[in-house]
């Protein structure tokens, strides 16, 4: 199972144009395997530009990505083989199927990997498992499913690679709440089966408050936070200034705070909140 | 990358060049073509050369880019060189050698004209946004809707197709970002391998651009649109005294070129 290592990592757009940009600064990061990392920040925080690097699409203009200890972009065949063991999965990834049929279309991936018939049809039928894609679909084209169905299918496609590390770009945007639900059931399911890492994009604070085990936030292209929710959401002003939001819970924590309930630091779950009112109740009655 | 294509792109500035009427700029830009295919002699590309020179000053562009616009015709123009310094007659510049002294001016104008022509038209498209350009356009072609030239529908199509290049461009960058981190190779191969290696981007770029087309054409008909007529405009285009200036220097640039022309110089 890969680790991954960022060391000092930098990379500048356009360099030496009047178009230049610096989209992400000095960021040091290590993820050890196995970890669901939420990776926070709002638009053009640098986010989609850091895990571009995780696997090689974009080479750093300053520092050194790491997984397994390898550096991923010492030559054109370690940034071949880092996708292998780095899966992206890009916003609206429904965007980029092409083949004829589902089946297919899932079975790009592992086709690129070289693997044998029999292997591939063994990923495709793993892969559509986890996604929750019935068999039945196979045979259809891609582009006539639904809008979930079409994004699962897509997520199928990158999971068939076996990735040891998995990363997704708001696999959940513009979905309905049922879809998203689902999608990150399903993810869940596939990290809990293989013990991959996962590290997952998103604006939903409630969602990176309920299943990650750690917390990046990105802004204006530097690491501003990193820690477990407990240490992030602790700070909710400092969310706040990023121009984040916080979990409900924790805002409303903050209210009861700022009307004189005094609650603990780390709130933000529902049920933690219920826990602690429920906790101040019984000390008030006392 | 793919966004690093300079060819027809614009650098946001504001220079008198900038300022200029996007008409003022598209009739200097014809006038300068003529002017350039007049010259002669040395002394009319030396004057086409110092007006090239100037304006580039004035719109405070890089020669940098300029190269990166001419890297994909040096091919061309090596060629050109190459076949005038071989095929032209004249006194050789050694007895014997197939090379004439003819033959080397003559290289070396037709190289500066080439240059000059592209050099031209990028100071037009790199100091001009494409919005600016095809209004332009528009309002010099108007003498012509009276002869039932659908000129608005031209533009208005030329604009959204300058409008979506950068936009399909970031696409087929998204895509094939994606099907790279699905293990696609676009970069070895032989030709067939990597002609079928394009499946895979061409394919989601119809889809989008289809369902992109089906969309503005939703959100147009949603704001009402319904051709050119009667159609006005935010930004009002308005000739200056610079583009009075702009005009009579170009003018005077021609009718030079073509006086030294007729002294054979």
């Amino acid at each position: 199972m890969p680790e991954i290592r960022v060391e000092d990592l930098s990379h500048t757009y356009s360099e030496g144009t009047p178009f230049e940009k610096t989209a992400i600064e000095h960021i040091s990061v290590t993820v050890p395997h196995g970890q669901l990392v939420a990776v926070l920040g709002h638009t053009g925080s640098g986010k989609s530009t850091f895990i571009q690097h995780l696997n090689a699409l974009l080479q750093p203009t300053g520092g050194k990505v790491y997984v397994d200890g390898k550096d991923i972009n010492a030559d054109k065949f370690s940034r071949r083989d880092v996708k292998s063991q780095v899966g992206l999965v890009f916003q609206y990834p429904e965007y980029q199927l092409f083949e004829e049929t589902v089946y297919q279309d899932i079975a790009f991936g592992p086709k690129n990997q070289k693997l044998s018939e029999q292997e591939i049809d063994e990923r495709v039928r793993e892969a559509a498992a986890f996604v929750g894609v019935d068999e039945a679909l196979f045979n259809e084209s891609p582009l006539e499913l639904s809008g979930g169905q079409k994004r699962r299918v897509a997520i199928a496609g990158v999971i068939a690679m076996r990735p040891g590390v998995l990363i997704l770009d708001e696999p959940t945007a513009g979905l309905d709440p049922a879809g998203c639900r689902q999608i990150l059931d399903n993810i869940l399911n596939y990290r809990e089966k293989t013990g991959s890492t996962v590290l997952l994009v998103s604006h939903s604070m409630d969602d990176a408050a309920r299943l990650a085990d750690r917390l990046l936030v990105f802004d204006k292209g530097t690491l501003a936070m990193d820690g477990t929710p407990e240490q992030v959401f602790s700070e909710p002003e400092k969310l706040i200034a990023i121009g984040l939001n916080v979990p409900q819970a924790a805002a409303i924590a903050m209210e009861l705070r700022r009307r004189g309930l005094s609650l603990p630091g780390a709130i933000y779950t529902h049920e933690q909140l219920k826990a602690a009112i429920l906790a101040e109740r019984g000390r008030r009655t006392c | 990358m793919l966004k690093d294509i300079t060819l027809g792109q614009y650098f946001p500035g504001d220079t008198v060049v900038h300022r200029l009427d996007p008409r003022t700029k598209l009739l200097l830009v014809i006038v300068y073509i003529v002017a350039l295919f007049q010259a002669g002699g040395w002394v009319g590309y030396a004057l086409v050369l110092a007006a090239t020179v100037a304006a580039m000053a004035l719109g405070r562009i890089r020669p940098k880019n300029i190269y990166n616009g001419l890297k994909p015709m040096l091919l061309i123009i090596a060629l050109t060189a190459v076949l005038n310094i071989f095929y032209t007659n004249g006194t050789p510049v050694r007895p014997g050698w197939p090379i004439t002294w003819e033959g080397i001016a003559r290289a070396v104008q037709m190289v500066l004209r080439i240059v000059l022509l592209i050099t031209g038209t990028f100071l037009l498209t790199y100091t001009t946004s494409p919005m600016a350009l095809t209004d332009g356009l528009e309002k010099l072609l108007n003498p012509l809707k009276k002869l039932h030239v659908p000129v608005h529908e031209m533009t208005m199509m030329m604009s959204m197709a300058l409008r979506f290049i950068p936009t399909l461009i970031e696409e087929t960058d998204k895509i094939m970002s994606a099907q790279k981190a699905r293990g696609a190779d676009f970069e070895t191969g032989n030709l067939v391998e990597r002609a079928k290696a394009l499946l895979p981007i061409l394919v989601p770029l119809f889809v989008s651009a289809f369902r992109r087309a089906d969309e503005l054409a939703v959100a147009m008909e949603s704001r009402c649109y319904h051709g050119g007529e009667g159609r006005t405009r935010m930004k009002q285009m308005s000739m200056e005294r610079r583009d009075a200036v702009a005009l009579t220097l170009g003018a005077l640039l021609l009718i030079a070129v073509i006086a030294l022309r007729h002294f054979g110089l």
